[in-house]
Order: C-alpha cells, then structure tokens, then sequence
C-alpha cells in the first residue's frame, strides 16, 4: 500500500537501453522517495544516467525494472502499469522544467502558459486570468505579449517555470535547468525553485552537473554511473 | 488557443508566398476548367443563335460545323414543305482571314437569307441588314465599328450593325451578310479565272467535230452557267410548327434520301463529342496533373513545417497534450493554405477572365468540385506531416 506521505517513490527502479552485448544499465537499483515540499538535486557528471532517472518518473521512459509511485498512483512496476493513461498523470501531477526553455516560438509568454492550462481544459478566460497572475508573480508583467524570441535567457526560463507550475503539479521536474544560463541567472532560477518548493508544496527534483547551484537544497543525490548515492 | 493560427500568424511570410503560389496553381487549374466550358459554349454558339430545330445538310456529312456540307439552295421550298415544317432558311458558313492594318483577322461569315432567319441575335449599335448587297452586321469580337469598311472578295463591305458575342464552333468572332453575298464571296470565282474557264471549256468545244457551231454556242453557254452557279448553300435550317414531331419530320426529309436532316439534340452531340471531346481530355490531363503538383507542394510544405515544429510537438506531448491537438495543428494548417490558395485563385480568374483570348465560363458548380477536391488534397497531403508528429517522442524535447 502506497503511503500518502511522499509524493514520488521510486523502488529497485533499474533502466536499461538496449539488449545483449550493447545494453546500457543508465539507472540501477535506484530506491528513493521524496516529499511534496522537498526540494532535491540529482548531481552527477555527464552520461551518469541523471537524465534517465528523471525521465522515467517524469513517465516518458519507460522503467526495465522496479517501482514508481507518483502521488500514491502506481505507475510503473516492472514496466509502465497497463491501463493508465500517463499523458494524464503528466498534464495532472508533473511540471517540467528543460535546459532550453522549450517555449513555443510561435506562442507569447502568455500564451505559452496558457496552453499549459488549456490542454487541462480550463477555459480560456480562466487559464488567461491564472496564467496573467502566475507571470506576474515572476516578475514578468511586462513580457506578456513578448514571443520567446524576445525574452532574455533568464526571463525565458521563468516563462518556463510558469508553465511547469500553470497546473499546481505535485511533482516538479528539471533537467539542467541552469545550463543554458550564465551563472547569475542560474542562480536566480534556483533561488526561484528553492521558494516555489516551500510556496506550492510540489516536490521539486532538479538535474544538475553543476555543484556550485546546488547549496541550500533540502538533500542531494549523488549519480555515477547510474548508482545512486545520497 | 488554436496553434495553428498562431503558428501561421508567426510565419505569416511564409505562408502567404507559399499560398500565393499554391493560389496561382489553382487559378490556372480553374481557368482551364472555365476554358472548356468556353469551349462548349462557343462550340453551341451558332448552333443556339440559330434557334432552329432541324439541320439539313448534305448526305453522309456531320456538317455543316463539324464536316463540309454543300446543298443547293433551292431545296428550302422542299423542305418548307415537309408537314411539320413551318419555316425554313437557307445558311452558308466560311472561315475568312484578311490582313487588316498588317494584323490577320479571322472571322467566321455567316450568310442569311433576309426573308428567312438565322440572322444575328440581337443589334447592340447601328442597325441589321437591310439592303441586298455589300452590308454587314459584325460581332463585337471582330472590334469593328459602324461604317468601317472591309473588303470581301471582289466588293467592300460596310458595317451597319454590332451584335453581341456571336462566334464560331472555333471562337472566331462572327460576321453576317446577305446570303446573296455569302454565296459570291464563297462560290464566284475571281474574275480572271472565270475567264480561264470559258477559255478551255470554249477550247475544248470547238474541238468536238461531231457539234455544229450553233450546238457548240449552246452548250457553251449552259456550261458557264454552271461554272457560275452561286446557288449553294451549306445548310437549311427549320422550325417545326407548334405541336410537330421532331423525329417524325425528320423522318419524312430523310425519305428523299438526298439529305440528312440532324436535329439540335444531334448537332450538339456532334459538336461538343466530335470536336471539342480531345480538347476536354487534354485539359483534364492538364488539371490532374496540376492538382498533383499542388498536392504534392502542399504535403512537402506541411511536412516541412512539422519538421521545425518537432522540438515543439515533443514539448506538447510532454506536458501532456492530447494527439488530438497536434494532428489539429497540422490538419488546420493544411485546410488553411488550401482555403486561402483557393480564394487567391478565385480572385485572380475573376479579375482577369475577361481578358482571356478565349471565352472563359466559370460555373458555381465547376468551383464547388474544385474546393472539394482541393479540401480532400489537403486532407491527405497532411498525412505525411501527421504521421510524422505521430511518432514523436515527448523525450526529444530534452536536451539542447
Ligand atoms: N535513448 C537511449 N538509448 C541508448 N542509450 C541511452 C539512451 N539515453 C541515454 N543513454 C545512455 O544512458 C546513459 C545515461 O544517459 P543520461 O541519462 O542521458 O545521462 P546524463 O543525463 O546524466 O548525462 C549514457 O551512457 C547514455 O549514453
Ligand atoms: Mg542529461
């Protein structure tokens, strides 16, 4: 019996790409849970499988072994739970966060969190009002009607992090979300991650190589080679 | 929120020239249906002008438009005999190409009997024929105006009258004269080689040993009254009498067994099966062809512009949008261009399809099939892009 106490669980989660001689264990055996409220790092050098373990609880790559439970939902166990609708339990429970900022070029900032609200079927009016709010709580009341194009790699990726959290998702998920960023800004988008944590209380997991953006995190784990330590 | 009005609306330059394109593709596609419809209603033009319910022409010939008909004229009173028959008018038809101010002008000179009819429709400036000899009546096609002058054989022709957009089976404009002066033009010979004429048959005459001189006179000029024989015509045209039987008429001038009587319904099949048949395969070919191409630039641009949204599709599904909204996206897209190529189109053969060297009919009926077709084209060039944001996978949105 899942226990409502965490908001993602992850048991034996084992994912390997490929079959034979040229399989790749990307994650092994990893066993972990995390809060709502918690904010974690995943550090860990390129190619050590940190991208892998957050795909396959973000419900997009799908686990070769173990558990994951997202919100007291079993979505995986031994491979993807049959019958569950994951494009669901993504619009529902998770926000994502990418190193680009992944906006839709032909969209405004507006825009672009208002279809984050709209594919959850809020109306139109509603998703516009929430999405308005949410931007300028960012400090991004001026760029409303900006496209992508026009905004400054930091104010893009607070557009970013409007978006992830347009539907109060219980999980948050970031992948390098300071790569792009110089180190000011990346600094700033983690002070940004750290409030909204407390604010919201989503469970933020946030993939990084870069040690020094990790400081004042509630835990970190450690990844080599697709073994995590904590 | 419809992303692909948005999507359009970022890229608007391009979308604008590609449907430009498309719309130029499609106006020529609708104009080459409006010429085949011109070319029907040219091929029917004399045919309905005429308003005649029977065509006699010449034993075992499709004429007089389709074949070469050559019928005496005098057989009008036969047929203006026939139970039935209430009216019936002689007609002669000739192609004529004269050079005027350097420039060849081609006409189609139909000769009418002024007693009779066949004669042009309508009289839009000036007046019809009234004297026997040397008037004309031209259609406005012939860009000719009232008291010009034109010369026709051994004789100048006057313009007295315009009439409306009369023209051949061929789209030359048309021409009206007396059939008097039809048959000269048509059938008498040139002065010079009339004298030729009389000059061998004389010849040949005084030689006969067995003629005395008095025979040999007589028979001279018998001769040459043949020579000179006008009297031909191409065709005589009836109107039954009210409550008359087509067949049945036809029937009874068939009987002579010297004519063939062809009734409107025949004379259409003739003119639009027989002449205008290949000319309708061909245009089709060419607008078959044409559709494809638009197809083809139509699914090479949709699928061209999903291959740039690939990153944007990923991050859709990603966050968790239903496949629904994306192949919206691409299938809107697709339906868009062709509408708006299609007005474009619409526009451009409206603005111009009175300029055209040949008469362009642009039926309702013609368009609404071409919307379809270009709405289904549009539908299935959209696949390719739809298949392909099909399989995106929402993890291409990571990274880089
Ligand atoms: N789709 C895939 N197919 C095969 N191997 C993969 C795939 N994705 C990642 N890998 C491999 O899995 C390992 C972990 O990759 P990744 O999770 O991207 O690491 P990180 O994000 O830490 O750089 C690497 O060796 C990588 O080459
Ligand atoms: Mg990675």
């Amino acid at each position: 019996m899942a226990n409502s106490m965490y908001a993602i669980e992850v048991e034996n989660l084992t994912k390997i790409y490929g079959k034979g001689e040229t399989a790749v264990i990307a994650i092994a055996d990893a066993t972990f849970q995390v809060k709502p409220g918690e904010l974690v790092a995943i550090l860990g050098p390129s190619g050590s499988g940190k991208t892998t373990l957050l795909t396959s609880i973000g419900l997009i790559n799908e686990p070769t072994h173990g558990k994951v439970i997202i919100d007291d939902t079993i979505v995986a166990d031994e491979g993807w739970v049959s019958g569950i609708d994951l494009k669901q339990l993504r619009r529902e429970k998770l926000g994502f966060i990418f190193q680009a900022h992944n906006l839709i070029p032909f969209l405004t900032a507006l825009e672009n969190v208002m279809i984050a609200l709209e594919i959850n079927r809020l109306s139109r009016r509603e998703a516009k009002r929430r999405a308005t709010e949410l931007l300028i709580s960012l400090n991004l009341g001026h760029r409303l009607n900006n496209y992508p194009t026009a905004l400054s790699g930091g104010e893009a990726q607070r557009v970013a992090i409007a978006r992830a959290l347009a539907n109060r998702p219980k999980v948050i998920l970031a992948d390098e979300p300071t790569a792009a960023l110089d180190t000011e800004n990346g600094k700033n988008v983690m002070d940004l991650l750290k409030k909204l944590a407390v604010e919201n209380h989503s469970a933020i997991l946030v993939v990084t190589h870069d040690r020094r953006m990790v400081e004042g995190f509630d835990r970190i784990f450690e990844v080599h080679d697709g073994r995590i330590a904590s | 929120m419809n992303l692909a009005i948005r999507d359009i609306r970022y890229h608007r330059g391009r979308f604008i020239l590609t449907s430009i394109g498309l719309g130029l593709l499609l106006g020529v596609v609708m104009s080459m249906g409006g010429i085949y419809r011109g070319l029907f209603a040219d091929a029917l033009t004399i045919l309905t002008i005429t308003k005649a319910d029977i065509w006699v022409v010449q034993q075992d010939t499709n004429g007089p438009f389709a074949e070469n008909s050559r019928i005496p004229e005098d057989i009008k009173y036969r047929i203006k005999a026939v139970p039935g028959v209430a009216l019936a008018s002689p007609l002669s038809f000739q192609t004529i190409q004269i050079d005027r101010s350097d420039k060849p002008l081609r006409f189609f000179l139909i000769g009418f009997d002024l007693n009779g009819f066949g004669g042009p429709p309508v009289i839009l400036a000036g007046r019809n024929i009234r004297r026997k000899h040397y008037e004309m009546v031209v259609a406005q096609g012939m860009k000719m105006e009232i008291g010009e002058k034109i010369r026709l054989g051994l004789h100048d022709y006057t313009v007295v009258g315009i009439t409306g957009k009369v023209v051949s089976s061929s789209g030359d404009p048309a021409a009206f004269v007396t059939l008097a002066d039809a048959q000269e033009i048509q059938f008498k010979k040139d002065n010079d080689a009339i004298r030729n004429d009389r000059q061998r048959i004389g010849a040949n005459l005084s030689g006969m040993q067995t003629l005395s001189p008095a025979q040999a006179n007589y028979l001279r000029q018998n001769i040459a009254g043949i020579t000179e024989s006008t009297h031909t015509v191409n065709t005589v045209v009836a109107r039954l009498a009210p409550g008359a039987n087509v067949h049945e008429v036809q029937e009874r001038i068939r009987r002579w067994n010297h004519f063939r009587p062809i009734s409107v319904e025949e004379q259409t099949k003739i003119l639009t099966k027989g002449m205008i048949e290949k000319a309708r395969m061909q245009l089709g070919l060419f607008r078959m062809v044409l559709l494809v191409i638009s197809a083809v630039i139509i699914s090479l641009i949709i699928y061209t512009s999903t291959l740039d949204k690939i990153k944007v599709i990923a991050t859709l599904k990603l966050i968790g949008s239903r496949n629904r909204v994306i192949v919206g996206m691409i299938l809107q897209q697709s339906l868009l261009m062709g509408v708006i190529a299609y007005g474009i189109g619409y526009l451009l053969i409206l603005l111009t399809y009175e300029r055209f060297p040949r008469r362009i009919v642009l039926e309702p009926f013609d368009l609404q099939l071409l919307f379809a077709i270009v709405m289904a084209i549009c539908v299935i060039a959209s696949f390719v892009g739809i298949r392909k944001a099909l399989k995106v996978e929402p993890a291409e949105a990571l990274g880089g």
